[in-house]
């Protein structure tokens, strides 16, 4: 689904590359926690998945196109099957839950009977079908990132890219966010989760991709955040993790 | 759906931005009332001339007893001079370009000079014996004058010959510059509505860069995005080619037609008809001039 091949980036200005020769693959309905300190690549490596830049070499294909060399007019498309979900939710203040949601569809010239049908049963899948009406600040931290979550699955992409999508919350809020993006693996959704979470990480036992200025140091199919730690369980574990804003 | 939400989007924008969107209607109002001023002024000049140059004359004048030109040694023009005039008007080469020519005497000097000149000290004190006899000549094509003037310069009994064409071509100058100086304005005040679009749309792409940021993620394309912008600045840019051309409207209405119509019946006047041929082209530099400045703005400031 995507697939990286030498793939060096260094950005104008900047003698360190900030990804270095990565090779990664990642499979059809894979979930892959990315995981490394500020600065090790992260957000490089799904903004070259986004095609919001192209690499300086090597390849990235995204189901099965080659991104760099698509033309500029059908990245739109390739960004339709994809869904994005950030640290700081990035909902739309002044309009309510369901036109959060609705939003991303209208945009890309969706039907309005196809809106009105699909946005109640994502609303539904992220359990924030009785709060439709509401606004954003009326929401928890919590609320807000289903909404993002919402808006992201609304149209199925085929890819979820979450960046630190627990960065702003409470450990037991993360989790209800990690059982959420979970289910939507399990709906056939590739998922690729970059974050700074020890204890999600290490409670989910799924695959982890660990980067170092740029290079992956390893890729364990059921790892943890730090390699050789004990997995850590229980209110300790989010050492990692900023303190709970909402 | 997509046009329902553009149209939304427009909405919003042009709420959101209320002063700056005004501020480019009324730019583009004023810019546009002296382009449309400068055109129909053009268009007056142009009726002017067409009235005008078919009535305008020649004038051979010829000599009185106090005429001090050296071809009026002779004193008052006698029947022989006369007559040698009227024969040359009538023989090769001249025929051909006149049209017809007129005898105006002394007398008709003198009641048209009273006329033109009623209850004004110089029409009391002009006696009948200081006005020139004299040929109204009209010409096939009146730009023809240097001909005649050049074939009667130095005839015995000639005094002068004289153009109409040239005072009225003063006249025309006059109002030549008048169209230069509105020019210049709508030149100045296109550029501040050109510029004034561009940061319009400019802070209008800040105030919306979260909602272009979730747009572009989840795959809108690059029309969908850009057009509410375009369509705003093209919006206000019509709104105030709307108001210009009722400005110019109302200007040709009242003034000309209700004022300078009646107050100087004998000019060939402007109508409303011709404000209905310049607001079409005052739409199109407004919707150009908004059309071109938002482009060029959202290609720098609204990354697709």
């Amino acid at each position: 689904m995507i697939r990286f091949d030498g793939v060096t980036k260094t950005y104008p200005r900047s003698a360190q590359p900030a990804l270095a020769d990565v090779t990664l693959d990642v499979g059809r309905g894979d979930f892959v926690f990315l995981v490394g300190s500020s600065g090790s690549g992260k957000s490089t490596f799904l903004r070259l998945v986004l095609r919001e830049d192209v690499p300086t070499s090597g390849t990235v294909r995204v189901a099965g196109r080659d991104v760099a060399r698509l033309s500029s007019w059908k990245v739109p498309h390739l960004r339709r099957q994809i869904g994005t979900v950030f640290q700081d939710f990035r909902l739309l203040a002044n309009k309510n839950v369901f036109e959060n949601v609705a939003f991303a569809l209208q945009v890309i010239g969706k039907p309005r009977h196809h809106i009105a049908q699909v946005v109640p049963e994502t609303l539904e899948l992220v359990g924030l079908r009785d709060k439709a009406r509401r606004l954003p600040h009326e929401l928890s931290g919590g609320e807000q990132q289903r909404v993002a979550v919402a808006r992201a699955f609304v149209n199925r992409p085929v890819i979820l890219l979450a960046d630190e999508p627990t960065g702003n919350l409470d450990p037991e809020t993360s989790r209800g966010i990690m059982r959420l993006l979970d289910r939507i693996n399990r709906t056939g959704t590739t998922v690729v989760m970059a974050t700074h979470d020890t204890s999600i990480v290490d409670e989910a036992r799924k695959r982890v991709v660990a980067l170092s200025h740029g290079r992956i140091i390893r890729d364990d199919a059921q790892g943890l955040y730090d390699s050789g730690a004990v997995p850590a369980v229980g209110p300790m574990a989010s050492r990692r993790s900023p303190a709970a804003t909402s | 759906m997509r046009f329902q939400f553009v149209l939304s989007e427009i909405l919003t924008g042009l709420r959101r931005n209320t002063a700056m969107t005004v501020s480019v209607v009324l730019v583009t109002f004023v810019s546009l009332v002296f382009v449309g001023a400068g055109a129909l002024l053009q268009m007056q000049i142009g009726a002017l001339k067409d009235y005008w140059y078919d009535r305008v004359e020649v004038s051979i004048f010829l000599c009185t007893d106090s005429s001090e030109a050296p071809t009026c040694i002779d004193g008052e023009v006698s029947q022989t001079q006369r007559d040698a005039v009227v024969a040359a008007l009538q023989a090769p080469p001249l025929d051909t370009y006149v049209q017809s020519y007129e005898f105006e005497s002394k007398a008709e000097a003198f009641a048209r000079f009273q006329e033109q000149f009623a209850d004004t000290t110089i029409g009391a004190a002009a006696t009948e014996d200081q006005l020139n006899e004299s040929y109204r000549v009209k010409l096939v094509d009146p730009t023809d004058f240097d001909v005649v003037a050049q074939y009667f310069t130095g005839t015995p009994g000639v005094e002068e010959v004289l153009d109409q064409r040239r005072l009225l071509d003063r006249f025309f100058a006059v109002l030549n510059v008048f169209t230069l100086v509105a020019g210049g304005f709508a030149l100045v005040m296109i550029v501040a509505a050109a510029l004034l679009i561009a940061t319009t749309i400019r802070l209008s792409a800040f105030n919306r860069r979260r909602e272009t940021g979730i747009m572009r993620l989840v795959g809108a394309s690059k029309g969908v995005i850009q057009l509410p912008f375009l369509l705003e600045g093209v919006i206000a840019a019509v709104i105030g080619a709307g108001l210009a051309s009722g400005a110019l409207w109302a200007a040709v209405r009242y003034g000309v037609q209700g004022w300078l119509t009646s107050t100087l019946p004998l000019f060939n006047w402007i109508s409303t008809r011709e404000v209905f041929v310049v607001a079409p082209v005052l739409f199109g530099i407004g919707v150009l001039l908004a059309g071109v400045s938002s482009v060029v703005t959202l290609s720098r400031y609204l990354k697709v």
